[in-house]
């Protein structure tokens, strides 16, 4: 399929990117051919974002060249890459939410006259949609759109534009299995239509399942490509980690500070919410959650996972219904008596919702431990020193300095600085919201067994993941959510993508829903 | 990365680079003008320098001068440090001097130990519950705290305008709308035979307070988390509405006791042009400063001698007080301008 004497869609010799200290890329040589499915492999921060925002024009790379059908291009705005027919999409879609999807898509095409073409756009957009599996209602706003429907457009709109290469950067984030299925099937109609298309993902399964030539990232360098032919698990991911044991160190078990089991340490009873922030309001949600146990929340993102976070944490309050936390009405409870009652939360985003970037690691560790370190008007740092040593210890994470402002620690490792301290005081409720998304492949495998551990030691958590995989391999029970209800719970003899995937897109509705 | 640079900007050499540039704007920008209008600058400026360090008095005026300038400027800057942007200082210094004014006209029999304390108090209290309103509008997320304390600003002078015109008028000074003079009792006592009064302490006290509290308490580490990420403040259990309305409180009793300062020690009773925008170059100089304890000292002290360089060439040169207007809304867009293309570049 490549090398037939063609020179490659796009090519990049000798690409160097640094921000400040940090080498983000140093790629000698990356290539796309026409009809080809390039899958840009890597842990999060080796790079492929970085590369791929290079060859979009978002970033200036601080040496190297770009060439587009063998011609040496100057790449300086997206602006440029698109007139070359270079299209991204970003994983943070860049819909406008007010407009309809055809006014989005005719926003995005370059030269549009005073007078919109109506008519022939719509004809284009009709003629792409049929063939790619890319049907959506021209006339819907943006934001009613589905997640998976907004993707489309994204793709739609980038093909309108006259794309001949598509760089999608972790498209199937966002997507529930069967409609990463749609998508692959879409990618492989735009292969045969002779596209080159560029995968980032840190999934294996996806890469192994559509891609044609796989690019190792690490460390900011490309460490190798494989044909799909060669590819296997190990290889690539010996690709990815170097000889780094893949395996993490398990965390040390003291017998001391179980909690008790089986004990009822959350009840929702016909609780609905307002519902904020994009998310559907919950509509009589009611379950109960062990300690002891971990209840994983599936469904495609945006379907009331959020806010079931929230409610649990005392962020939003509950319009009907009630809310137990050991028993006790907490409806009206705020969060810093949540948090004092036992409850801890693992956030997706540490950076943003769990850390305050200015501030140094130990005043991190110290926010949000109510009474805990109290000494007069000021905070006992010695006390708290020694109980972040320990839990840094216990957790077999390589301690921080604890004088570094926490925006210099990469993403990993300020992950590990918000589970050091929502773990150190043994907490009985742990609300987990996507706490591996955006984590390398070996951090979120020691996130899982540090989630089955504290388990295992008697506390309830409470895990919510668009991944299933990883629901199916630590939850005890999984409950699905969709557009605000539980729309069905199942135990581990159901964990089948093929039982489970249809509930989360509301086909297939079970009559033992809970 | 940019965050980075940010927080840089926060350390010491660089607040001595602003000192600089603003010094340098300000003389550079005077100097062009006094050319325009004929004048010889060097020669204003050594008499200016002269006058301000040539002797007691002028220096002395010159801290005078800066009394109202910390105290408006850590009305500013301690509201900035939990993200909220203070510009009312100036109607919580009107209404500051208003309450204490009530209090020293109603308790004019009563000792000065029994006074200070009370007009402190009073003044505090005046300006505070002026805060307040904006901070309760905030809180209920009604109206943004930028524009309510701005349009306070303006509702503050009438009331005292109403004062002086109406109930509390000087029947000796029928002619000039002013409140009776203070009593003697409630006048804060003065140093060093010059005006400087004790409003100096308390902006002094003001400063430390300020610094201390935000580097050693909880309560500052609390709200530099807060102005740091109010997001995760908000998940990690901080009560961020009570921050809001305490510190809205505090910083408007801060600018409040600049108020009181100036009618118990300068005027020595309640008049209408109470202050000529302390509030408004307070902020300037917290703003400038970066809402640091050193760089506000720093910052008032140049702004004092700026508006001390006005006066003078009012006098000496005949040129009018407003330039000094212009030159500081001249300081606020290049800093402002340059910070922002600053930002743009990395």
């Amino acid at each position: 399929m490549t090398g037939d004497g063609k020179p490659p869609l796009i090519e990049a010799r000798g690409i160097v990117k640094r921000f400040g200290g940090l080498l983000a890329n140093e790629v000698s040589h990356f290539s796309l051919h026409a009809g080809e499915v390039l899958a840009l492999l890597g842990e999060n921060g080796a790079g492929k974002s970085t590369l791929a925002k290079i060859l979009y024009g978002y970033y200036a790379p601080d040496l190297g060249e770009i060439l587009v059908n063998g011609k040496r291009v100057d790449i300086a705005s997206p602006r440029d890459a698109r007139a070359l027919g270079i299209g991204m999409v970003f994983q943070n879609f860049t819909l406008i939410p007010a407009l309809s999807v055809f006014d989005n898509v005719a926003l995005f095409q370059k030269n549009l006259p005073i007078v919109v073409p109506r008519a022939e756009i719509l004809e284009r957009m009709r003629h792409y949609a049929d063939r790619f599996h890319l049907a959506v209602d021209p006339w819907m706003p943006a934001r009613q759109l589905a997640v998976g429907d907004q993707q489309k457009v994204e793709i739609l709109k980038q093909l309108l534009a006259g794309a001949r290469v598509l760089i999608l950067d972790e498209p199937t984030k966002v997507l529930a299995p069967q409609e990463s299925e749609g998508l692959f099937k879409t990618l492989a109609e735009l292969r045969a239509e002779g596209l080159g298309i560029v995968l980032i993902t840190h999934k294996l399964r996806e890469v192994l399942a559509c891609a044609d030539r796989i690019a190792v990232m690490r460390h900011g360098r490309v460490a190798g490509v494989v044909g799909w032919r060669e590819a296997k698990e190990e290889n690539l991911l010996a690709l990815m980690f170097g000889n780094a044991p893949i395996q993490p160190t398990p965390p040390l078990l003291d017998a001391a500070g179980r909690h008790d089991r089986g004990l009822c340490a959350l009840e929702l009873a016909h609780l609905s919410t307002r519902g904020s922030g994009g998310e559907p309001p919950l509509r009589n949600i009611s379950m109960k959650l062990l300690s002891g146990e971990i209840v994983g929340v599936a469904g495609v993102s945006g379907n009331g996972q959020r806010e079931l976070g929230d409610l649990i944490l005392g962020l939003q309050r509950p319009l009907t219904g009630s809310k137990l936390l050991w028993g006790e009405d907490a409806s009206r409870w705020s969060i810093a008596k949540v948090r004092e009652k036992g409850v801890a939360a693992i956030p997706d985003d540490p950076l943003a919702l769990a850390c305050v970037p200015g501030l140094t690691v130990r005043e991190n560790l110290v926010l949000g431990s109510g009474r805990r370190y109290r000494a007069g008007l000021g905070v006992d740092w010695q006390k708290l020193d020694a109980d972040m040593q320990r839990s840094f210890a216990r957790l077999g994470f390589p301690r921080p300095n604890f004088e570094a402002r926490a925006a210099t620690l990469s993403g990993g490792n300020l992950q590990r600085v918000v589970l050091t301290r929502e773990l150190a005081h043994e907490p009985k409720l742990i609300v987990a919201l996507y706490p591996t998304r955006g984590l390398d492949a070996r951090s979120a495998i020691a996130v899982r067994a540090l989630l089955r551990d504290v388990r295992d030691r008697g506390a309830a958590v409470l895990m919510v993941s668009e991944d299933l995989d990883e629901l199916f391999e630590v939850c005890d029970r999984l409950l699905v959510l969709y557009r605000g209800s539980i729309a069905a719970e199942f135990t581990p003899e159901d964990f089948r993508a093929e039982i489970v995937g249809p509930i989360m897109v509301g086909t297939n509705e079970r009559s033992d829903a809970a | 990365m940019r965050r980075d640079g940010a927080t840089l900007w926060d350390c010491a050499s660089a607040r001595a680079k602003a000192f600089a540039l603003v010094a340098v704007i300000a003389l550079g920008v005077f100097a062009t003008l006094l050319i325009a209008a004929g004048k010889d600058p060097l020669k204003a400026y050594v008499d200016t320098l002269v006058y301000v360090f040539g002797n007691a008095y002028g220096f002395s005026e010159l801290l005078v001068r800066m009394i109202p300038l910390l105290l408006t400027a850590v009305a500013a800057a301690l509201p900035a440090r939990i993200g909220l942007i203070n510009v009312g200082a100036e109607g919580q210094l009107y209404m500051g001097a208003w309450l204490a004014t009530a209090g020293a006209l109603a308790f004019s029999d009563q000792p000065a130990f029994v006074l200070l304390p009370l007009l402190t108090v009073l003044g505090f209290v005046g300006g505070g519950l002026w805060a307040l309103i904006a901070g309760v509008l905030r809180a209920l997320r009604l109206v943004n705290e930028t524009i309510s304390t701005l349009l306070l600003n303006y509702v503050a002078p009438l009331i005292v305008s109403y004062f002086i015109f109406g109930p509390w008028r000087s029947p000796e000074s029928a002619s000039y709308p002013q409140s009776p003079a203070f009593a003697e009792a409630a006048r804060l006592p003065t140093f060093f035979h010059s005006r400087v009064h004790l409003g100096l302490v308390y902006a002094l006290a003001a400063l430390i307070l300020y610094s201390l509290a935000l580097t050693r308490t909880r309560f500052g580490l609390d709200m530099r988390a807060i102005g740091g990420n109010p997001e995760a403040a908000r998940r990690l259990g901080i009560p961020i509405v009570r921050f809001i309305l305490i510190v809205m409180f505090i910083a408007g009793g801060v600018a409040g006791l600049a108020g009181m300062a100036e009618v118990a020690a300068i005027q020595g009773r309640l008049v209408s042009e109470l202050s000529p925008g302390y509030g408004f170059i307070g902020f300037l100089v917290s703003w400038l400063a970066g809402t640091s304890a050193s760089g506000i000292v720093t910052m008032s002290f140049l702004f004092a001698l700026i508006s001390s360089f006005g006066d003078i060439l009012q006098i000496t040169q005949g040129v009018p007080y407003a330039v000094v207007n212009i030159l500081m809304a001249v300081i606020l867009f290049i800093v402002l301008g340059r910070q922002a293309s600053g930002g743009a570049a990395r």
